[in-house]
């Protein structure tokens, strides 16, 4: 057995360099792929329960014990079922445009660290590259509006792209806060500079930039109450309309994934991502609770899991807003806050304002 | 420059904020509306033509169908207008319970309103709050009729019988535990009575339940301060009865107006908005309940210290007991006239009209002496409503359109009749 793992670490090691790089990051994307694709399929399942539990219901509860596998029968008759084409749409456009938006809701995950330094690609240039993709990903969005050729749909992509380009920005500038508190563009490095204990995460001194990015967030994934996309009672499915089986499966996924990279975002940006919350606790260290202070991959899902409820409980909670108001909201409410905000940011790190800025 | 022009666009019927089968042809210029064309008579039924063809009695049962989520208030106008032909009253007794279940339609209906109200506006969970509620009074509906929706419970002369002595309960079922049933039974262990007063106990909590999630929501009020305004003036113009015309601020509700059954005998208030909005209009409906609630009381009071008949004893035109008919040849005779031939109105005209939870509902008869009318003509408050749809949504974008809808609380089956 253990001769032949030697022999195995003997051939790993022949290999050529860009052999191994190549392998290692499919390995990688492997490993975090199918987690998150099976996530996703939960998601949509404990959606389904929590707001069938807000709502007095009590949601899927036929396949498997209390429904568990309900996202699997939901995942077989979706991809069991024809992609039907529109006979007026754009045949290329109209198949890209769903890829579009899965690749770049999963690419993003490449640069999120799930523990200290367990990161695909420990990139510099983390924070911006997931800015890039998720302005990249409303080209799914418009592409699938435009190339259906229906009039629902081409309703729908336009009011995304705008929604989803105005609220770009205020993500972005609320990100820039971050950046000028943690000095770095590296997530792994933001999360570090976050320790030491509850009261160092960037979320005290952020926190209107912390509230104008989940706010921002939840309108960047055309989640209620910012769902005009899609609205259901208005333009019915918005841009997928017609969109079935598979085409629509990815849409699907490529939302689920934005919401957990959302969630995942926020947990890393400002609440410490893999930090234990009780860091620093230094009179639990020595108990048997003391592992409750280690950094870990638990934590991390733990504070994304709450973002996700909070998505979900929004949806419970708020009627839609109209199309106009949520522009107005995000140019003339949230982007003046979060220039006000940068600046007062701003004097606080010229002035070494500890814990945060010193 | 290319010529720039507005596209139209094909609003349901199969649309989801549609409420049934509402056909709209919208001009649009970009976002906005400029032009809503309503399409209507996709449910049809000549409800009117059947009535004529028929003995009075068996078309209550298709005034149910008329608005279907208020059903016995669509009877109630219907059986008042046979009876100012026939020149007969009901029973004080039968008067009280038409009041009552009267309100407690008008709460249904409004209940069922503010949840598609609330669903066209994003706010799901209303609609479920709603329909908890709205399930105690459909068990009302079948307690006293044996139908949850269609009761044909009115009938000329007084109802079809006396409140029930026993209040159905929950069987058990391996789906519920003891506790649920217990919880669950609680209230359906008196008498039909016991349970509207129960009802009406907790209904105002849930009143205030509905309120938290909406009458102060941010969302709610941008959604709907200021969306399809009517003036008072237009709104008398076009038409508007009930909370439409009370949204406007016109103090106007035929059960103060002009009184009928025993609306005289209950103290109520009718509440009265002030801007026209889709906001007044919620908040208008949203008190209708309490009041109505209120209503339901005061004649739970009075059911309870007065019992008597409920149906008038003259066997022409109702049928008599089913054990008397045993022996007796004259009541075998008056059942067989009475459930074949029916019976004979006088020959006169007759408008009856009561206030329907979505406005003035009114029957306008024409009786020339046979057994069947010779032309029933139904006021539906709907269809003057939704006339008024284009007027109301030009110049707002299409989801103020879901709104206004919405806010008409329209139903087809009374529009298209």
């Amino acid at each position: 057995m253990t001769a032949a793992l030697h022999n195995l670490l003997l051939y790993w090691a022949a290999l050529p360099f860009g052999w191994r790089l190549t392998l290692r990051s499919l390995g990688g994307i492997i490993a975090i792929m199918v987690p998150l694709i099976v996530s996703v399929g939960f998601m949509t399942l404990i959606e389904r329960k929590v707001l069938s539990y807000m709502q007095l219901r009590l949601g899927p509860n036929r396949v498997g014990m209390h429904g568990t596998f309900q996202w699997v029968a939901d995942v077989l008759k979706l991809v069991c079922k024809e992609v039907i084409l529109p006979t007026n749409a754009n045949r290329f456009l109209f198949l890209t445009a769903p890829i579009i938006s899965i690749a770049t809701a999963f690419a993003a995950w490449a640069v999120i660290p799930f523990s200290n330094g367990v990161i695909l690609s420990d990139a510099n240039a983390g924070l911006l590259y997931i800015l890039a993709l998720s302005s990249f990903g409303v080209y799914g969005v418009i592409l699938a509006g435009w190339a259906s050729n229906s009039k629902y749909a081409f309703l729908g992509a336009m009011r995304s792209a705008a929604q989803m380009v105005s609220y770009e920005i205020a993500m972005g500038f609320a990100l820039v806060g971050v950046l000028l508190a943690s000095h770095s563009l590296n997530l792994n490095q933001i999360v570090l500079g976050q320790s030491g204990n509850i009261g160092h995460w960037y979320l005290w001194p952020l926190l209107p930039l912390f509230m104008i990015y989940l706010i921002s967030g939840v309108a960047e994934t055309n989640r209620a109450p910012f769902d005009v996309a899609e609205g259901e009672s208005e333009i019915v499915a918005g841009f997928h309309v017609e969109y079935s089986g598979t085409a629509f499966a990815a849409f699907f996924l490529a939302e689920y994934a934005n919401m957990i990279l959302i969630s995942a975002l926020a947990a890393t940006l400002f609440c410490g991502g893999w930090l234990s919350p009780l860091q620093g606790w230094s009179w639990l260290a020595g108990t048997s609770l003391g592992f409750l202070t280690r950094t870990s991959f638990i934590w991390f899902a733990l504070k994304t899991s709450f973002f996700l409820y909070c998505f979900l409980w929004f949806r419970a909670t708020f009627p839609r807003y109209r199309y106009d108001q949520i522009m107005r909201l995000g140019w003339k409410v949230f982007i003046p806050i979060t220039i006000l905000w940068l600046v007062l940011e701003g004097l606080a790190v010229v002035l070494k304002i500890s814990p945060w800025f010193a | 420059m290319p010529e720039l022009q507005n596209f139209t666009m094909n609003f349901g019927p199969q649309h989801p904020a549609a409420h049934g089968v509402l056909r709209l042809i919208l001009e649009m210029d970009g976002e906005v509306i400029t032009k809503a064309d309503p399409h209507i008579g996709l449910l049809h039924r000549a409800t009117e033509k059947l009535a004529e063809s028929k003995p009075y009695n068996q078309s209550i049962g298709y005034m149910d169908r008329l608005d279907y989520v208020s059903m016995m208030c669509n009877e109630h106008a219907y059986v008042m207008a046979i009876e100012k032909l026939l020149g007969i009253t009901p029973p004080i007794r039968a008067q009280y319970i038409r009041v009552m279940y009267d309100e407690l339609t008008r709460i249904t209906n409004h209940l069922l309103w503010l949840g598609a109200h609330g669903l066209d506006i994003g706010a799901m969970t209303v609609f479920l709050y709603c329909f908890r509620e709205r399930e105690d009074i459909m068990d009302m509906y079948e307690a006293v009729s044996g139908a949850r929706m269609h009761a044909t419970y009115y009938r000329p002369g007084g109802v079809y019988r006396d409140l029930p002595e026993h209040m159905p309960d929950y069987k058990a079922s391996r789906f519920r535990s003891k506790g649920d049933m217990r919880r669950m039974n609680k209230a359906r262990q008196g008498t039909l009575l016991d349970f509207i007063e129960d009802f009406t106990g907790r209904f105002p909590k849930c009143i205030d339940e509905y309120e938290v999630l909406l009458t102060d929501n941010r969302i709610w009020k941008q959604r709907t301060v200021g969306i399809g305004v009517v003036s008072r003036e237009r709104a008398l113009q076009l038409g508007f009865s009930g909370p439409m015309l009370r949204g406007s601020g016109v103090e106007w509700d035929l059960r103060k107006q002009q009184p009928y059954a025993v609306y005289d005998e209950v103290e109520f208030d009718i509440p009265v908005g002030m801007n026209g909005d889709c906001y007044d209009r919620y908040l208008v409906r949203i008190e209708e309940m309490r009041q109505s609630t209120k209503i339901v009381k005061q004649c739970i009071a009075w059911l309870r210290k007065n019992p008597g008949p409920v149906w008038l004893d003259d066997h022409k035109i109702t049928p008599p007991h089913r054990e008397q008919m045993k022996s007796d040849m004259e009541s075998l005779i008056h059942h067989f006239k009475y459930m074949t031939e029916g019976y004979c109105v006088p020959a006169g005209e007759v408008y009856a009209a009561i206030e329907h939870p979505k406005g003035e509902f009114g029957v306008y008869m024409i009786s020339d002496g046979a057994n069947k009318p010779f032309r029933v003509k139904i006021r539906a408050a709907g269809f003057a409503h939704l006339s008024a749809l284009d007027e109301m949504v030009r110049g707002h974008m299409l989801a103020d359109l879901v709104a206004i809808i919405g806010s008409q609380d329209i139903v087809f089956g009374e529009v298209d009749r």
